[in-house]
Order: C-alpha cells, then structure tokens, then sequence
C-alpha cells in the first residue's frame, strides 16, 4: 500500500469525534484486505479481526491494537447577521484558528473562513490579548437567509488544510494526531498478511479519543483482548519545545514506560527494535498518557498496555507534521512484535 | 402535571441522602409498572415491559439535587460546609438551606462593604442555624442540607429550587404514566449522585444494559441579557442534545428523536452545551458502549435557588418522550 | 477568471514580477504604451481615444492600484533546518500560528508550526500567541538541507487557494490577496474603455512597504488628477457594541473621505457620488479613517495632485484568505469608468 496516499486520504476525510463515518469509509478500505471479519460498534470503532493460525489445542489469545480516528474540529452553535458561531469538539487551541478555513458539514459541505478583524481597527492592547471565542465568526460568504437554510446548530465543522509533501521524507497536514496511528494499523494488517502469527489481532480504529479516550473505554470492554498496543502521536522536537519535553523526529517511535505501561510489554517492544536495529526511542511517562492506552488499561479485569508514539510536530494545529518513515518504523515494530507473541509470553504475563 | 412537579422539586434530596425523593417517586409510580427496585447506590429501576420486538430502553433522570455538608462547628455554633455537587459560593449568599430533620439555616457572609470585594469564596461562608449558646444544635458535622425555596406557579413559567433535575423526574414520571401499549421494554431509572460525578447512572445501566439510553435532564439557555451565546430559549420547547461536556450524543439516536419530534409537529430546539454534563455520557460509556441522547428542558440560573422553566417545554417534552417510547425504535 | 489568476499568483512588495506579467498579458491589445520603472512599477499609457467635450477636460489622468501583497521574507536559516522570516507589510502576528506559505520562486511548500496546547501552561493561554520564535518548516533536517531549497532574502506568501463560494446571492469570493488585486483586477477593465484624455494606469509596487511605487510612478507621470483604486479594510462581523463596520459587503464601490494618508479632493468625492446617484450605482462611504492608500503619496507629488480613493470592501485583509463580492467588484468598474466620462467636464476650481 502505498503509505503517502493512505496517509493523504486519511488526513483529507472529515471525522470530528462523534461523527467519524467518513474517515471510518476511508480506514474500512484500507483494512479490509487483510482482514477476516470487520464490524462496526455501538460509539462506532471500527474493528477489524485478523486471526492468527493456532495449533491444535492452543488457547484462544487475541492482541488489540488501537489508533483513535477522530479529529478536534468545531460545532455549529447559533448564527448571527449570516456569520456561524461556534464551540469546540476536542482541545483545540483557539488562537490558532484566527484566519483558518474550514468546511461546516451542514446540508452541503460550505467552505468557510474564521475570520480576524483588520490590523487597521485594532488598537496596541488587543494584540496582547488572543482573540476570545465570543468574538470568533465562520464566514461562509452567503445572506443570513441562505445560512439558515443550509446549517443547523450542532453541525461539524472540521479544518479544511491541503496535504503537503514537504523536503526529506516530510508531510504536513491536519488530523495526523491520530491518523497517522489509524495508517500505522494498516501497514501492520498488510505486513502480517506475509506473516505467520499466532494470536488473533483486533485492529482497532478508536473514536472519541480527543473527547475523553471514549472510543476506546467501550471496545476494549468489548473485544477483551489478552494484551494492547494504542499508537498515538508525541510531542516531536520542534522550535518552542524543549529536548526535555519532546521526542526526536526520524527516529522511530517512542515506547513509553511508567505506571501505566505494563513493564513486560515495554521490555518486550524495546528488545525487539533492537534486536532488530529499528530506530525507536524511550518516552518516560509518569502519569496519565492522554491516549487510549490510559483508559484500555484498565478496562474489566485490567489490561496488559503498552503505548508507541509517533513524533509529530505542531500537534492539535491543522499543519501536524511528521517524517514518513517513523509511521512505517512504529507499523514494522507492531508486526514484529505480533508475528513473534507465543503462549510463553502470555504465561509471563500471568495470564 | 404541576402539582407532581410542585411534590418533587420541594423534597429533600442532596446527593448521596435522596431516600425521600426516592419514596415520593415509588409512590407515584408503583402501580403503574410491572417491577420496582432499588439497587446498591439507591437508583429507583421501574421496569415497564412492552409487548415484544422493540428495544431495550433506559431512561435516567436524577434524583439528587446540588447541597452543603457541615464539615466543622465553631466554638460559636457557626458551622463550617463543603459542597455537594456543583454549588456556585455566590448563590449561596443569603440563602436559606433545609437539612433532613427539618431544621433550616441561613449562608452568611461578611464582606458585603468591603472595596474590593471579591467573589467570596467557600472558606468565607458559613451557615447559621440559629444555635443559641448553650442550647443543643440541630444540626451537626455530616449532616447535608439543600436549598429551601418554595415551588411558585407564574403561569407559563416555573420557578423552584432543585428543577435540576426533579423536572426530568416529572417529566419522566409523567410518561411513564401515561405510557400504554409499546413494543419496547422501558427501563425508568431515577438515578442518585448525578451531580457528584453521575455515579447511579454509571451502575444502574451496568446492571440495566440497555440497547438505547436516554437522560432527562436540565440544559441552559441563551436568553437572558447577557447569556454566553447559545441557541436555546425557554418557550423554545423542548431541547434534543448535540454535544455536552462529557458527550458527544449518538447521531442515530439525535436523529431518531428529531424525526419523531417533526413527525408530531411539536416545536423543537437543538443543544450544544458547552459548559455541563450529564446522566447521558454515564450510559454512553458503560460496558461495550451504548448508544445515547439526552432530552433536556431548557431552564434559567441553574445551580441557584431559582431555577425556572417554562411548562410548555415542559409539556413537550412529555409528549416526545411518550411518542419516542410508545413506538419501535429507529437509530 | 482574472482575478483568480492574480489572488493566485504570487508578489510580496518587492518582488511584483510574477503579478506584473499576469497584466501584461491581460492589457496587451488596450495599450499604446508602457514601462517598468526602477522600482517594479508597471505604467502603462492609453493615450486619449477621443476628443473631449469642451476645453476643461484633464489632459492627463492618472488611476493606480497596487499589485504587492504583504508577505514575509526569509531572514536566517536555523541549525534544525528551520527559517527565521520578517514580515514584509502589517500582518497580524496572532494569525501566523498553523499557516502553510510558498517560498522563493520555486514555490517551496512550508508551514509556520505552533507548540501544542497540551505544552503551554493555563496562564499563557489567557494571552496572545508569542511567534517571537516563531520558524517556517519546509521539512529540512539541517542548515545544509535548507540552503539546497531556499536562501536568504527568499520571499514567501501564504498558500491559499481561490474559490467562488457563492454563484448567486452575494457572488463572494475568496483567496489571498485580494488586497489589491481586486483594484488591478478593476483597472484592468478599465482600459477597456475608451476616454478623452490620456489614461495612466499604474499598476504600482511596494504600496504595503510604505507607498513607495507609486511615489516615483507619479513624479514621472506627473498627472493633474489621480484615482486610487483599493481593496479596502471591511470590519461587518458582529460585534457585541454598535460600532463602525467601516465598510459592508453587498453595498457598492466605497468613497473615502479621508484616511490616515491624505484627504479626498471634495470635488472629486462630488463628482464620484453624482455619478453614483445619476446612474442609480450603489455606494458607501468609508466610516472610518483608519489605513493608507497609494493616494497618500500620489496627492503630495510635486505641486500637488487633486486625488481621490474607490475601493472594493475586502473582509480579513492582510491575513492569509480574505473575502469579496463580485458584485461589488462590477458596480466599482461601472462607477469608475462612468465618472472617468463625466471628467472630461472638467473639475471645479
């Protein structure tokens, strides 16, 4: 498959959280020729079985592998003189928005502006202040009738952002927090189409994360995997960010450790990197994760999870960036892991 | 149907202490459902049973309302509180609070002159029931008190303390009596410490697991001076949730409860809260996850003393809901 | 489209070559002559199509616009392979966070990041968006692998594209620069007339750097009335107090009275509204005297110009996608062409 147009399809589809069905079309493709049952849940993850070939007599194990495919975006909350006003869905940060466009999803898709008032009329002091979100319109260029008919509160708005392919292997868009994740699941399902392995695999495209990890509480209570991996994306290096707060970019992804990473799982992934000379980094993590792994944890009886993060810059900006080659590294990491799980391992575990 | 809100919203009922709305709530409903019971938090599960081949429903509205637990009494007899729930310390001020004996106190403060007042905050309050040196109190360390206001009837309005969320009660109430034949076995749940993080919600639809929950519950509104911009009005009618704090609703059943709303020709109004949650992201999250939506009364100063809505949303909203529940369920 | 063809094209001041050969093209047929001056200024002449009624007419008649954008320039590559830039024209600094722009004259695609929400502490949120570090990455790992895409002194504009958003109702559009190509875009249709007097059309550059093309355009003219054509400062989105929108979109060609830069020629202005009101074109006055135009350089050239400004409403000038109405854009190229005829009457003393 190839990755940068997976990448630039997934990024392309609309999917804040809560109203992810286009984005699920476009992941729905990309795993479904390799696996062997897909279905849909009630908060709309989408799962996809691959099973793996047991011998005779073997237990029943299964791996769950998560990447949310929702995105932060928008809602329609009232209008005013033809202009839309609107709430967040997700942690966006607003003073990042001022001049974006955007599409508001109402009875036809309508491209928009969250438009900025002229330097001109400003005085010295407002410079100093963001722009609050009482004071922030969508502009969509028609009469406050047209509006009317076309939009209704409670409507999606979502970034509108061209895929660019940057210098030396680079690509910048928005939504790669988590859909470079969702693609990563892909090149695994397709790597391990090559491969024998013997624990069945849930991929699992999550919704809701950016909203509280929603997606992710309810399919991991339902498919009830022995084990977990969620791939998310981590703070890369970048102007503003500090060595000690980021991750580095093009050098695979992070594999975190801390209380909510189960030890062994961490152990295990970083032998294998490096057994295998896969670049791949350590990110300590102290507390929460921010990501599905954090609620799959401790889902039922308690999960054995572990986390890998893909370095992005510019997180939660519609202009994310990412080095290609770190989402094939996490995808290689993920199948080498999966086709060498045996029932030793799970006996380790305690399971 | 006012007379069954006046009942509810003037009982007793904080979070964690909601027995005697939970009594009230028995009373009215027990003959009209083929199972009651009370599970381990308190939740009050009415158990109405359709005729076959519908759907698994529940439907949560809570019990509790917001209060104050004494935490300390001064060598003075002034009593020292905490919240419970999502008590706002300057809608305290001057307020009388009732405890579950019975007996009242009064929210002091003293700072009113001061030239710089702030907003006060909880450690500057105090509550006052009257203690007379020397005299037993009335009241001591863990006892919780809520607000204590009369119901008042203006006509189309209604104004009482605690509509968060005895009016979903009612309206829920209401429905179920006057529910008749449907294909759907409806779970009526009156859930207990919703405003302390929706905790009876949380259990009670473990217990329950529903193929298709909806809340009950109060939303804001945008029509007072100068609301924070909201679409949502009183006379508006009822309103059908988007999003919440802690929910995005499921599109399914948002537009299962639009279709019905236009196909009885009632008028109608969408929700984006931004600011609150509700029962509704409890049932969303529970078990492998289930579809859920929120039907919510639009209502004034909530979290104060005097909470107003209107009764023709009020009345609305018992009309969907009794046409959302009489009927097979398309999400 | 033509003005799709010059939102498009790209010309931060000082750099117009690209906006110049788009006009070129586009006035081959309609002019006698023209010339590109020391500053990138394209003055091109329409020498008079006929003779004018009466002996007052203008010999010499002037109308500019500006064709520079305002944009950045890339000041200094930094040892990760990201690019320090300045910005050439007054840009809002809250609105560069999450932007993508094109660079130098290859068009090398770049953004202009911002630190997650997640890493900047609550009490920062409360204030504006610090780009004092702010950097363009192009995906460059390293100084070396920088300098083999762009060098210093490379100018970069946003990336937006243009699009008609409304067909009917309004007829908007939008896209960068429209501030002033709109008023290239204007005089452009303007040449196609046919006047009594000889037609300066200056399409100007560095207006956004201070006015400076149109500064020498008009000493070498050296005209007896000039017009400024603009794509102006419109402020209609609601606001909580009942405060000036400057101007609206939907309501006509705008008549400045005065900005910051000069004050209208009153007769001109009066020629202007009754041409407007005699011909049933609708109109509006600029309420405000907020920014500058070309007029500002153009009325203190030599002994004094009689100067006067028309503009398109342009809502979110100066950020990287403004919108307008064609509509608006038709009724400025009626009014113009219009009060160009009714000139030749001469202006009162």
């Amino acid at each position: 498959m190839e990755v940068i147009q997976l990448l630039r399809d997934l990024s392309q589809a609309s999917g804040v959280s809560g109203y992810e069905e286009p984005v699920r079309v476009v992941a729905r493709k990309a795993f479904e020729p390799y696996g062997d049952a897909l279905h849909t849940d009630a908060l709309g993850n989408l799962i996809a079985l691959k099973k793996g070939t047991r011998a005779e007599g073997a237990r029943e194990r299964s791996i769950m592998l998560a990447a949310h495919m929702d995105e932060i975006g928008l809602m329609v909350t009232g209008f005013e003189q033809g202009f839309i006003r609107f709430a967040r869905v997700g942690g966006v940060d607003i003073r990042t928005i001022l001049g974006q466009e955007v599409v508001v999803h109402g009875t036809r898709p309508l491209p928009g502006i969250i438009g900025s008032r002229p330097p001109h009329v400003l005085g010295p002091e407002e410079y100093e202040k963001p722009v609050p979100l009482d004071k922030l319109f969508i502009d969509v260029g028609l009469t406050a009738e047209q509006v009317k008919d076309l939009v209704q509160v409670g409507d999606l708005i979502t970034m509108r952002r061209d895929f660019l392919e940057l210098a030396e292997g680079y690509v910048s868009g928005k939504a790669f927090d988590d859909r470079t994740g969702v693609a990563s699941l892909a090149l695994t399902l397709e790597a391990l189409s090559a491969t024998r392995h013997e624990w069945d695999v849930y991929a699992v495209a999550t919704t809701q994360e950016e909203v509280g990890l929603r997606g992710a509480i309810t399919s991991a209570y339902g498919v009830a995997p022995n084990i977990a991996i969620a791939v998310d994306v981590g703070f890369g290096m970048q102007q503003g960010v500090g060595e000690t707060e980021s991750i580095a970019m093009d050098s695979g992804p992070a594999i975190a450790k801390g209380p909510s990473i189960h030890p062994l799982m961490h152990e295990r992934l970083v032998a294998l990197a490096k057994d295998n000379e896969l670049p791949h980094q350590v990110e300590i993590l102290p507390g929460a994760s921010g990501t599905d792994a954090w609620a799959i944890q401790v889902a039922r009886e308690g999960i054995p999870t572990a986390l890998l993060s893909i370095p992005l810059r510019y997180m939660h900006t519609s202009v994310e960036t990412v080095c290609v080659k770190d989402v094939q590294r996490t995808a290689r990491l993920m199948s080498l892991f999966i086709a060498t799980l045996t029932e030793d391992f799970a006996a380790k575990l305690g399971l | 149907m006012k007379e069954l809100i006046k009942k509810l919203v003037e009982a007793y009922g904080p979070s964690g202490y909601e027995v005697p709305v939970r009594d009230l709530i028995a009373d009215i409903v027990r003959e009209s459902v083929d199972e009651l019971r009370t599970d381990s938090l308190g939740n009050l599960i009415a158990l109405k049973k359709g005729t076959g081949g519908g759907k698994r429903i529940m439907i949560a509205a809570h019990m509790d309302e917001i209060g104050l637990i004494v935490t300390y009494v001064d060598k003075k007899g002034f009593l020292r509180f905490g919240t419970v729930g999502g008590v706002l310390p300057l809608a305290t001020i001057g307020s009388r609070v009732r405890f579950a004996s019975g007996a009242i106190g009064v929210i002091g403060w003293e700072k009113w002159l001061q030239p710089s007042s702030e907003r006060p905050s909880l450690e500057e309050l105090f509550l006052d029931v009257g203690a007379i040196p020397g005299n037993q109190l009335p009241v001591g360390v863990g006892d919780v008190a809520s607000f204590d206001r009369p119901f008042v009837d203006m006509g189309q309005r209604l104004v009482a303390k605690a509509m968060d969320d005895r009016i979903g009660c009612a309206v829920a109430a209401q429905a179920l009596l006057d529910l008749g034949a449907t294909p759907n076995d409806i779970y009526f749940v009156f859930t207990t410490q919703e405003e302390v993080g929706l905790r009876g919600a949380l259990v009670s639809a473990f217990g329950v697991e529903p193929e298709v929950g909806v809340a009950i519950d109060v939303t804001k509104t945008g029509d007072t001076p100068e609301a924070h911009p909201m679409a949502v009005e009183l006379s508006g009618g009822p309103a059908i949730k988007v999003m919440d704090s802690d929910v995005l609703v499921h599109p399914g059943v948002k537009n299962w409860m639009i279709k019905t709303a236009q196909g009885l020709g009632i008028k109608y109004q969408l929700e984006v809260l931004e600011f609150g949650g509700t029962d509704t992201a409890a049932m969303q999250r529970s078990r492998g996850g289930i579809p859920a939506g929120c039907l919510s009364i639009p209502c004034r100063y909530i979290h104060t003393p005097s909470e107003m809505v209107d009764y023709g949303d009020v009345q609305g909203a018992v009309k969907l809901l009794g046409e959302m529940l009489s009927k097979p369920v398309e999400i | 489209m033509l003005l799709k063809e010059l939102s498009e094209a790209r010309g931060v001041s000082g750099n117009e070559a690209a906006i110049r050969d788009i006009i070129l093209n586009a006035v081959k047929g309609q002019v006698d002559e023209y010339r590109i001056d020391a500053l990138g200024n394209l003055i091109c002449l329409q020498k008079a199509r006929r003779q004018a009624q009466g002996e007052r007419s203008p010999r010499k008649v002037m109308v500019a616009a500006h064709m520079d954008e305002v944009g950045f320039v890339i000041t200094g590559i930094n040892g990760d392979g990201t690019l320090r830039f300045g910005k050439v024209g007054g840009i809002d600094d809250r609105i560069l966070p999450s932007k993508q722009v094109l660079i130098g004259q290859e068009s090398v695609p770049g953004v202009i990041g911002y630190r997650p929400i997640h890493l900047i502490p609550r009490a920062e949120r409360e204030r504006a968006v610090d780009t004092s570090k702010a950097a363009i990455d192009i995906g460059a790992t390293s100084k070396g692998g920088a300098e083999k895409l762009v060098k210093l002194g490379d100018y970069a504009t946003f990336r937006t594209a243009f699009e008609v958003l409304d067909e009917s109702g309004l007829r908007t559009v939008k896209g960068k620069a429209l501030d002033d190509r709109v008023g290239c875009a204007v005089l452009v249709e303007l040449l196609k007339g046919d006047y009594a007097f000889d037609l300066y059309a200056a399409f100007t550059a560095q207006e956004e750097a201070g006015l400076r093309g149109a500064r020498v355009a008009a000493y070498a003219t050296n005209p007896e009335v000039a017009f400024v054509l603009e794509g102006t400062v419109c402020d209609d989105l609601p606001k909580k107090k009942d405060l000036s929108p400057v101007t609206e979109v939907g309501k006509g060609p705008v008549i400045t009275f005065m900005d910051r830069s000069f004050v209208a020629d009153r007769r001109l202005v009066k020629l202007l509204v009754d041409t407007a009101k005699r011909l049933g074109i609708p109109y509006q006055f600029k309420q405000g005297t907020v920014g500058g135009t070309d007029a500002g350089a153009i009325h203190l050239t030599r002994e004094g110009v009689p100067s006067a400004a028309v503009s398109v409403p342009v809502r979110y000038i100066h950020a990287p996608v403004s919108l307008l109405s064609l509509i608006d854009l038709d009724y400025t190229v009626r009014l113009m062409r219009e009060t160009l005829h009714t000139l030749e009457g001469g202006l009162e003393s």
